[in-house]
């Protein structure tokens, strides 16, 4: 049992421990395979395969499952570290210290976006980026995306909102399910609903990688999931007689029933069910 | 999972676009970014199929868009009929299609655009100059 903590609560030597860790990871190649993973597994609602990750009911637990994947990782470098979590409707500062020189580095610099500041800068020898996606090996960041397009963060409000949904997840369980939380959540804008929100806006905020399917090149992708991973929890403590949607794989012979994974249907690629994953509270909890 | 190649995964697309969520979403819809995905000439070709479950993705398109070559057409591939590839500068772009009809890209995965030209031209704004690794 371990605690995941807000990463503003970190002290000078959990950040360095962290950001260690994560290096360790990189040059081992181990890091690399976690992006590779995601871009696979970047599966849209149209597409005729599994679709555990994105657009789909069991975003929450194959994230949870992603992240434990991943922590353990971690942990295996170090014992001691944990993924911390960054609470977005509160560090909504570009100069929070999520983004200082001894934790996460800034934002990018104007023209280029490159990342120039922190443990993962490109002049630093240790980070580099561009996995199967583009030829373009240092991180970028361009908080807020300003110009014709801006961004910005979403708000307390807007997670309230999303908490406040008695259901987890409605038919046809996809991106454009217009009630519950999974998709409040997750944030996938509707054609004449709603726009991007949550989940998905904080992606496009950061930029660079961030907004791509192989958005684990930037370490702020695991303490966002974090995040995401405890408004689950607390979306389940506010709601404690709602169940995972899905219960089962849906009965029509539709393609649904293909694609949508219910409470006991194991996910790729490690075949747990969500089941398995709606309780962590032997593994870690947050503080 | 990673034998299955993109191609494959861009092909599979147009089976699912047949029939089902598309009713009553027009293919033509605008997209949570409006300002970069306006695109009216697009639009205006394909009135008529909107709620048309489509057996018609867009019409291919070839510009250059702040010096990128961009180019989209429908596929063939693996055996489904449909799909739609995009280029900038020869280097294919994954792109698909959501459930109302909007579209993504490997470059910008967490918002939707209305059609594969504006998918392009995000990637472009996005890419700041830097190419496409071929995919595999």
């Amino acid at each position: 049992m371990y605690t995941r903590k807000n990463q503003r609560d970190l002290t000078r030597t959990e950040k360095r421990r962290l950001v260690d860790a994560i290096l360790k990871l990189k040059r081992s190649g181990r890091y690399d395979e976690f992006v590779v993973m995601h871009r696979e597994y970047y599966v849209m609602d149209t597409e005729n395969r599994p679709r555990p990750a994105h657009m789909t009911s069991s975003f929450f637990p194959w994230h949870r499952r992603y992240l434990l994947e991943f922590e353990r990782a971690l942990q295996a470098v170090d014992p001691g570290v944990s993924v911390p979590y960054w609470d977005w409707t509160k560090d909504r500062s570009t100069t929070s210290s999520l983004w200082a020189e001894d934790f996460l580095g800034g934002n990018g610099r104007a023209g280029d976006r490159r990342v120039t500041t922190g443990p993962f800068a490109y002049a630093t020898g240790n980070w580099s980026v561009g996995r199967g996606v583009t030829d373009q090996n240092w991180l970028t960041r361009n908080f807020g995306r300003p110009g014709n397009n801006p961004v910005s963060l979403p708000t307390a409000d807007d997670v309230a909102r999303a908490l406040k949904d008695p259901v987890y997840d409605t038919e046809p369980w996809n991106s454009i399910s217009t009630e519950g939380f999974r998709n409040r959540i997750e944030g996938w804008g509707i054609h004449r609903v709603r726009t991007v929100g949550n989940h998905n806006r904080v992606h496009q905020w950061v930029g660079g990688p961030m907004a791509g399917a192989a958005s684990p090149e930037d370490p702020v992708f695991w303490l966002h999931h974090s995040f995401i991973d405890l408004l689950w929890d607390r979306w389940r403590k506010a709601h404690p007689k709602a169940a995972y949607l899905p219960g089962r794989k849906p009965a029509s012979p539709g393609r649904d029933r293909a694609y949508v994974f219910g409470l006991d249907d194991p996910m790729p690629p490690w075949n747990v069910t969500p089941r398995k994953l709606l309780d962590h509270s032997k593994i870690y909890r947050y503080a | 999972m990673p034998q299955l190649t993109r191609r494959r995964a861009l092909g599979a697309t147009a089976t699912v676009v047949t029939g089902l969520v598309l009713t009553g979403f027009a293919r033509t819809a605008g997209a949570s970014s409006e300002p970069r995905t306006a695109d009216p000439k697009h639009n205006a070709e394909h009135k008529g199929h909107a709620g048309h479950a489509g057996h018609e993705g867009p019409q291919p398109f070839s510009e250059t868009y702040r010096g990128r070559r961009i180019e989209g057409a429908p596929s063939h591939g693996d055996g489904h009929h449909g799909g739609y590839a995009v280029q900038i500068d020869g280097e294919e772009l994954h792109v698909m299609q959501n459930a109302d009809s909007t579209w993504v890209s490997v470059i910008n995965h967490y918002e939707t655009f209305a059609t594969p030209r504006a998918v392009a031209r995000a990637a472009v704004i996005e890419l700041q100059g830097s190419e496409l690794v071929p995919l595999t």
